[in-house]
């Protein structure tokens, strides 16, 4: 059959592209030696692999979530607590937080679901809200003054290094290789066809047989479970977490914002986003934002308009060809 | 200790805050009825009303009562603008609208509160003197601060005079006309463009009053916003998107759950009686209270 | 022979109309139905009970020998009732091919065995050569067969068309008679609601005639067009507003 092998092909070519990708990053160690900008690539890195979990449920089953940094903090909390009250080492913790933050997930979606748009996206909003009051006012997990993570020495064991923060990204790398991976694999999965075809015409799909409300819950967790072990890895890369920093509304965005500006529901858009935004965002704090000013934020905030306004569809769009088409023609 | 008093006291408290979140609340549920884009710059709105109602106060010396009318007028201004330069376009998107207006006007809040750092600093200003200072009212025993009670008395007029515009005037009923379906209004000769930019400036007027009524009796800095921002959100939610009276009916909710809450709970906790709320309403009712879109 | 659909008592009301009022009628294995009526008659409606997008407000419907009159329409299509739309509602974003294969995957989860299944269909409705085009770029009569093959991709045992006919010139009728007695032939029961007489009285084996939500005539196409009932029916509508 032809066609199936036209099919075949593209999918093949996306995963080349991604594997010369990962092994020119996987170069970057060797190249970048400034502590800086090694510190840079860490967190676009780590924000890619984040908004790509966060796509998985957002872009492709279309339930946008404002409130992901609940998965995040849960798993950085779940991690350090395990670890600094109970001497677990991070692996487990992170599994541990990873599998507490999918049974949530599954536990929300359920009710959550039947809501539709704007309603929904509040709903988790304030559920993650909640989450961060309570932390907030929870002595055992250090409440207000969070929890710092007390340094031994650079131990792969422990996950921890202040000699050098290369195994940081190596790990990072791995995570948004893995997350990459996991969205290529949905988007050409059943679930995949059957969102995109709940987006295009609900109606429609129905009288087709569609039913999505287990792929959603499915979907809801495999996002919270990679945005939880993304929230273990960053408490052992800063060593001190605190709810303001791991489970602010202001994070749950910044979770979304890569992927709405790379191209929601597409599958190298929100690690394009990531790409362009958190260098953006460093950098323009470090030069501009030291004076308190607050020129760092007109900046950052007025090229989010920008993009926001001048590519719907994503800054993807400005590198697909016919065959890479998702966003809907004008 | 919870005498009959206390819970009296605190549940009149909660209506005057209530009837003021409503009013902080019916601009966005407003400008969403009209055209199904949730401004995220809400609370940016609510907080240049407040630096603008201190700068009346500062320069000009009028009372910020005095002052609330022409913040209304200013914050009209503003939010037509916005609408011009910025919402008309992400209006015009055809893939992922939702989204991309979120984030446009998100990108909005962001560079308003940075221009709020530049402009006044992070230092929290407060309104020095105001007749409704130190002049407040007991009736029975029960504490009434004068702020407040004129906050919500505005409010009350605010909401009165909105139902005026609504259902009496030309302008309410294009209003309507263009929420049903903006795209057939040009066929009875309304100006969709028109209509949406007076919607922006109507609600952005609204919120302007709250933050005239608010500087009286809060802090002024730059990100005190975003607080309240996340109230009027659920607020708006709860009453059901695009209902007037919703946000009314569900902003006095918001503001006796809030004053419940901090009562039995650590008053750190009292936002989590009011998220309760809504998740346990729109268990039931999918829409909020009252929303029909 | 037991009937393969069986609408028993079926009525309808919106706020007070009555659309369809103490409907019955069966539908046999391997045959073509027809459904039509004046303007007004309540086709669509009944149409949409029988899918599963609307629920009726009493009555009783039953599909091979299992009552599914609480059944969505979703549940429906995995029994194995498939439909069309009147207006086209392809998946706009997405291509030819993949809308097909979002049918097929109701039958099967493996990928390969879906675009297998999802060629089959497109070359069974003369659409083997557009698989890569998006949808929105299809012609009018494309989309239609689309819709139709989309439909297919389901394996049902019963489809329904919903005005399939509608709009099409002469040509592109007959190429839809082909493939409507096509589908037929490879074992699927057909329901057609149609407006266009000279095209489906020849199609049908047997037709029902509904008038102002109520059964009419049941029989034979030729019968139909003698009866005076029907024939009044029709006739008055030319002196009734258009109210469907």
């Amino acid at each position: 059959m032809m066609t199936t092998s036209l099919v075949a092909n593209r999918r093949r070519r996306e995963l080349v592209v991604f594997a010369m990708v990962a092994a020119a990053l996987a170069t970057l160690p060797a190249l970048v030696t400034d502590v800086y900008l090694q510190n840079v690539l860490i967190l676009t890195l780590m924000y890619a692999a984040l908004s790509q979990s966060w796509n998985i449920l957002g872009g492709y089953c279309g339930q946008i979530s404002l409130g992901h940094a609940l998965y995040f903090g849960l798993g950085a909390y779940t991690s350090t607590v395990l670890f600094t009250k109970f001497g677990v080492i991070p692996w487990i913790g992170m599994a541990a937080g990873g599998v507490l933050s999918a049974a949530i997930a599954l536990g929300l979606g359920y009710p959550c679901f039947r809501l539709r748009g704007h309603y929904f996206t509040i709903a988790t909003i304030v559920i993650a809200e909640t989450g961060y009051l309570l932390f907030l006012n929870w002595d055992w997990v250090g409440a207000a003054l969070g929890i710092q993570i007390p340094f031994r020495a650079d131990d792969w064991f422990k996950f921890q290094f202040a000699r050098t923060k290369i195994p940081y990204f190596y790990f990072v790398l791995g995570l948004a290789s893995a997350t990459w991976l996991a969205t290529f694999v949905i988007e050409g999965s059943k679930w995949g066809y059957w969102w995109r075809a709940v987006k295009d015409n609900p109606e429609a799909a129905e009288s087709l047989g569609v039913e999505v409300f287990h792929s959603k819950m499915a979907a809801a967790a495999v996002s919270a479970f990679f945005t939880a072990v993304g929230g273990s890895f960053y408490a052992q890369f800063v060593s001190y977490i605190d709810p303001e920093s791991v489970m602010s509304f202001q994070f749950s965005l910044l979770m979304a914002l890569p992927a709405v500006l790379g191209g929601i529901g597409t599958l190298w858009g929100p690690a394009l986003g990531a790409a362009i935004l958190i260098p953006l965002t460093e950098f323009t704090r470090s030069y501009f934002g030291g004076s308190g000013k607050g020129t760092d934020l007109i900046i950052y905030g007025t090229l989010v308009i920008v993009i926001a306004l001048a590519r719907p569809q994503g800054l993807v769009s400005l590198f697909s060809r016919r065959r890479l088409r998702r966003a809907v023609p004008e | 200790m919870l005498t009959a008093e206390t819970i009296v006291q605190s549940l009149v408290s909660g209506l005057l805050t209530g009837l003021i979140y409503a009013l902080i609340a019916v601009g966005l549920s407003l400008i969403f009825g009209l055209m199904d884009v949730v401004n995220f710059a809400h609370g940016e709105f609510l907080m240049i009303a407040m630096y603008a109602t201190f700068g009346l106060v500062l320069w000009l010396a009028i009372d910020p009562i005095l002052a609330a009318p022409l913040v209304a007028a200013l914050l009209f201004a503003f939010g037509a603008v916005v609408y011009v330069v910025i919402v008309r376009y992400a209006m015009r998107a055809t893939a992922n609208r939702g989204m991309v207006q979120i984030f446009a006007t998100f990108g909005l809040a962001i560079v308003m509160r940075g221009l709020a750092q530049l402009l006044f600093t992070p230092d929290y200003r407060s309104i020095p003197h105001s007749w409704t200072e130190g002049n407040n009212l007991s009736a029975a025993g029960i504490y009434l601060p004068m702020p407040q009670l004129v906050g919500a008395v505005i409010s009350i007029l605010a909401f009165i005079g909105l139902y005026f515009l609504i259902n009496r005037t030309d302008f309410g009923r294009a209003l309507e006309a263009t929420r049903e379906d903006a795209g057939a209004v040009a066929l009875v000769g309304i100006d969709k463009n028109r209509v949406f930019t007076l919607g922006w400036g109507l609600g952005a007027s609204l919120v302007g009053l709250a933050g005239a009524v608010m500087a009286t009796f809060f802090y002024i800095y730059p990100d005190v916003g975003a607080s309240f921002a996340l109230i009027a959100y659920v607020t708006v939610a709860l009453g059901g998107f695009g209902s007037v009276f919703g946000a009314l009916a569900a902003g006095i909710i918001v503001g006796l759950i809030e004053a419940t809450t901090a009562l039995l709970f650590p008053p750190a906790l009292k936002s989590v009686g009011i998220y309760a709320m809504y998740l346990a309403v729109v268990l039931f009712r999918p829409r909020g209270l009252f929303g029909s879109i | 022979m037991k009937p393969l659909l069986k609408v028993r008592n079926v009525s309808r009301r919106f706020n007070g109309v009555v659309a369809n009022d103490d409907v019955s009628l069966s539908c046999q294995r391997g045959e073509i139905l027809g459904l039509i009526g004046p303007n007004g008659a309540g086709k669509s409606t009944l149409f949409n009970l029988i899918a599963g997008t609307l629920p009726p407000s009493s009555g009783l419907i039953s599909f091979d020998g299992q009552d599914v009159t609480s059944l969505s329409a979703a549940q429906r299509c995995a029994r194995g009732i498939a439909r069309t739309f009147q207006v086209v509602r392809s998946f706009e974003s997405m291509s030819v091919l993949d809308n097909v294969v979002v049918g097929a995957l109701v039958r099967t989860a493996k990928m390969r065995e879906a675009h297998r299944k999802a060629h089959e269909v497109l070359e069974f409705t003369d659409l083997g050569h557009r698989t890569e085009a998006l949808a929105n770029e299809l012609t009018p009569s494309e989309k239609r067969r689309l819709e139709v093959a989309r439909a297919l991709a389901t394996a049902p045992s019963l489809l329904l068309l919903d005005e399939v006919m509608t709009g099409l010139t002469p040509a592109e009728a007959q190429k839809g008679v082909g493939l409507v007695r096509r589908i037929r032939d490879s074992g699927i029961t057909v329901l057609m609601v149609e407006h266009v007489m000279e095209i489906v009285m020849p199609l049908v084996d047997r037709v029902i005639v509904l008038d102002l939500g109520r059964v009419l005539f049941e029989g034979k196409p030729s019968d139909a067009t003698r009866d005076a009932n029907v024939i009044a029916a029709y006739l008055g509508e030319r002196h009734r507003a258009p109210s469907e």
